[in-house]
This record gives structure tokens, sequence and C-alpha cells, in this order.
């Protein structure tokens, strides 16, 4: 559980309802990540199979180029980078956190 | 008003008819009763509005109300014994998703062995499923409670379902003169329903039944408690209503000849009226016996429970369902919670009876009487008594 205020019973809606469309935006996916997929842009041959292999649309697209990964909403499957065709592949993958370690 | 002869099947099928709900959900297998084949019949006459979905299970038929009240239809079942258990998990939905279905339920016994006959174990089964239940005693007062049931479970601030039992065969099956109500006077008593919520409104597109893990469950569940506390205050409210329209009053609970009893019998359903009998005949000899007829089990009436109960010496507690707990039925355990630590507290003795179907009449409950006038007067009486059982 995270120490974020969440409303109480008193104040959320009746029998658990979800009252507003388009919600899952404000359902960040992302902290389920285990493994995180890193882009190297040399390595990018733009071919854009991660956009559509990519289940969550976490591939962010600029004019026809990937510009990199949403990882609000990333939940580090990995198909990214299982289906990246460039003989140095652009995307890896990377254990959470490694960075900092 | 007239007064016509009916079973209780008819009389709940009338009801229904002239509640004519917009949506009715049901499946006819064995044990289904005959309140929705009578219904399916007002329905092929033209009789009622009524959408009637043939589903291929009790389980569906509970889903199909679920998805039809989720749609701001005002939903009907009804069912008995192991169809009621067959919808087990759905009712948990219909109640959590504070849908205001109603549902009369014959009871009859679960298998195994078989048996078809009446007792209380299949709506004891889902006493914690989250639904109002009703008890009733007789046609009478199944027919009332239907009609009622409506009301409550609409209830702002109570949308919960309501489920209203009534004996299996001894209500079900046997024919009593009953007052009924003309159609128009049961429609403007009902009102019409307007859901706050619909499923079918595309105007304002909503979720029912998402997900919700540890962070938001918990917050669901606690609103259902306050729900329950809200039809507590809405059944009486209602039954002030209906006693305005028909002159027949209904509380929590019906006391009988309560004034300086000392042992009192409490219970549910059509043996509360074979014990009335029981009790005319004790008073006749100057034996001081009262009778308490539990309408609300649950929400459990636990303050106006204390408070009736405090001071008398001796109460029987008659169970038509066990709870295997090893420590008596589902009504004597509810009581002792509530009793427990309260002043003037009785001694509650137990009485588990009548299981599938097994005969309980005046005489029978007389002896119970004598069993706890002896317990008043210091005579050793086991908690928890398996009455009418062949040793």
């Amino acid at each position: 559980m995270t120490k974020e205020e969440k409303p109480g019973w008193k104040s959320i809606p009746r029998g658990g309802l979800i009252l507003d469309a388009g919600n899952a935006t404000q359902y960040r996916t992302g902290g389920w990540r285990v493994k995180r997929p890193v882009w190297n842009e040399d390595n990018c041959i733009h071919c854009l199979f991660c956009w559509v292999y990519c289940p969550d649309i976490s591939i962010t697209v600029e004019d026809g180029k990937m510009t990199g990964i949403d990882y609000d909403y990333c939940k580090g499957c990995g198909i990214c980078a299982e289906v990246c065709p460039s003989k140095k592949k652009a995307i890896v993958m990377e254990s959470e956190g490694q960075e900092e370690r | 008003m007239k007064r016509v002869a009916l079973t209780g099947n008819e009389a709940v099928s009338l009801a229904m008819k002239q509640i004519n709900p917009d949506v009715v959900a049901a499946y006819p297998i064995t044990p289904q009763t005959e309140i929705v084949q009578m219904f399916s019949q007002y329905v092929a006459d033209g009789q009622v509005d009524t959408e009637f979905i043939t589903v291929e299970s009790e389980h569906s038929a509970m889903s199909a109300s679920i998805g039809a009240s989720a749609s701001g239809a005002r939903a009907m079942t009804a069912t008995s014994a192991n169809g009621l258990a067959l919808m087990w998990e759905v009712m948990y939905i219909a109640a959590s998703s504070r849908l205001p279905i109603i549902m009369p339920v014959v009871n009859r016994a679960l298998s195994a062995p078989i048996n078809i006959h009446c007792d209380h174990s299949d709506a004891m089964g889902a006493r914690d499923s989250g639904w109002i239940q009703l008890f009733s005693e007789n046609s009478q007062e199944a027919y009332d409670n239907v009609i009622q049931a409506i009301r409550i479970a609409e209830s702002a601030n109570v949308l919960l379902p309501v489920m209203v039992n009534l004996d299996g065969f001894i209500i079900s099956h046997a024919v009593e003169n009953i007052d009924v109500l003309d159609d128009e006077k049961v429609q403007d008593f009902i009102g019409s329903y307007t859901a706050d919520y619909s499923l079918l409104d595309k105007d304002n597109p909503i979720t029912f039944g998402p997900l919700a893990l540890q962070d938001y469950y918990f917050e669901a569940k606690r609103q259902q408690v306050e729900a329950m506390k809200y039809a507590h205050k809405a059944i009486p409210e209602v039954a002030r209503e209906y006693e305005k329209l028909t002159g027949r009053g209904y509380g929590y609970f019906t006391p009988y000849r309560m004034e300086d009893a000392e042992v009192v019998i409490i219970g549910l359903g059509s043996t509360m009226g074979t014990a009335q009998v029981a009790v005319d005949e004790l008073r006749k000899e100057g034996n001081k016996v009262g009778l308490l007829k539990l309408r609300v089990f649950r929400p459990f009436p636990k303050e106006e429970l204390a408070r009736m109960l405090a001071g008398i010496p001796v109460v029987g507690v008659m169970d038509r369902a066990d709870t295997f707990s090893g420590n008596g039925g589902p009504l004597f355990a509810d009581l002792n919670t509530v009793l427990y630590g309260g002043e003037e507290r009785p001694e509650l003795y137990n009485f588990i009876y009548g299981l599938g179907g097994r005969d309980i009449n005046v005489s029978n409950l007389m002896e119970i009487y004598r069993y706890l006038l002896n317990a008043r007067d210091g005579q050793t009486l086991n908690r928890v008594n398996y009455f009418g059982v062949r040793e």
C-alpha cells in the first residue's frame, strides 16, 4: 500500500462503481514492472515494430520516429525488446533499480 | 382489498404480478417452485409487462437479475434449496454491487441425503451474503413481505437485495385465506423505480463490478455495513406505511403474550404460528410463557431483541438449521452474541428441530416449553438440544 491519501468509504461511489469513463490513464501500471526496457537511440532503425507490438501503448513516437518509452504505463513485459529486429538491439531489458546499485 | 384462498406460492406469484417487475429471470429445475411457473403464465397471458428470461441455471438466474438491475430494471427471481445454494457466489455480487433485487425463497433442506422438505438450511447458507432476509409465518405474511421488500430494497441509502423466506410446503403448498390488495394499490405503494446509475445510460458511462484490491475492497464492504444500518431504519418505516394501507402491522419481530412471561420461545417461520397455540394452551394452565416471532433476520435487530428479552429468565431458541459448529444453530449463535454482556441476561437454550421437514406440532412445542419451564425451576437442560430426532 502506498502512503498516498485515498478516499474513505464515506466518499467513494456506492458499491465499488466507477462513475467516470476513460479513467484507465489514472492507473499508472508502471509500478508493476520488474524489468524495464532501455532504449538505445544509436541502435534504433525506427522500424516501429515495438510500437506495433506494445500492449500498453507505451512506445512514444513523433513524426514517424520513436522517441522513447512511457514508464508510467510500461509493465515491463519485454515484447518490445523481443521483436526489435536491429542486429545490435535498440531495446534491452534491465532489472528495475539496477542503475541505482 | 379482497379475501381469496391461495397457496403460499400462488400468493407470492400474485404479489409479483401486482408488482409487475421489468425483468424476471428463472430456471425451472427441481427444486424450483411454482412461483416462477405461475408467474410465467401471467407473462404468457399478457397480464404483466415483464421480460421473462429463461436461463440455464440458478447461477445464471441471479446473474441475469444482476445485469437487469444494473441496467436500472426492477428485477426479481425466485428459488429454493439447492437452487439457492447454486446462486451463492453471485448473491454476494448482487449485494456488494448494491442492486435492489427481490427474491422469494421457498425454504427447503439442502442435500444430502436428498430431501425437498422444509428447513432453513438454504436461507442460512446465504445469511452472510449481504442480503436483507425476511421470514414469513404464513401466506399472508409472505405476500405482504414481498410487496414491502420492493420499498425496503429501493430505499435511498439502502439499495440492497431482499430475500423473502417462506417455509417449503407448510406455507408454499398449503391453501389459506388471505387478504390481497388491488393491483393499483400495490402500484401506488411501490411507486416507480428510477435507478441512480444504469449500464444503459450511454451519456453517463459507468463501470459495475470493477477490480478493487487491497486499496478499495475493504471500503466497499464497510459501505455495505452502513447500508444494512439504513435497512434497519427503512424496514419499520415501510411497515408503517403498509399498515396504513392494509391495517396489517409488521415489526422486526412480533411478541405474543410476552407480558410477565418467564419462559419465551423465539424462532422463524411457520412454526411460530404453531407455537402460538402451544402458548395459549400453557397459559390456560397458568404458565407464564410467551413467544417472539422474528421476521427480520438480516439485518439482525440486536438492540430491540436485547431490550425485549432482558429480564426474561429462560429463552428457548428454535433453529430449523444447524451450523455444525458444535454450538447450536445460527439464530442461537446470533442471540448469544447480542445478549452477551447485557444486563438481566436470560438463560438461552437451543432447540434444533424440523430438519428435512420433520413435523413439529402443538404438543411438540408444549413439550419444549415444559423443558424450558423445568429449566427455569432449576432442572438441568442441555444448552443445545436436537428435538424430535431418534436416538
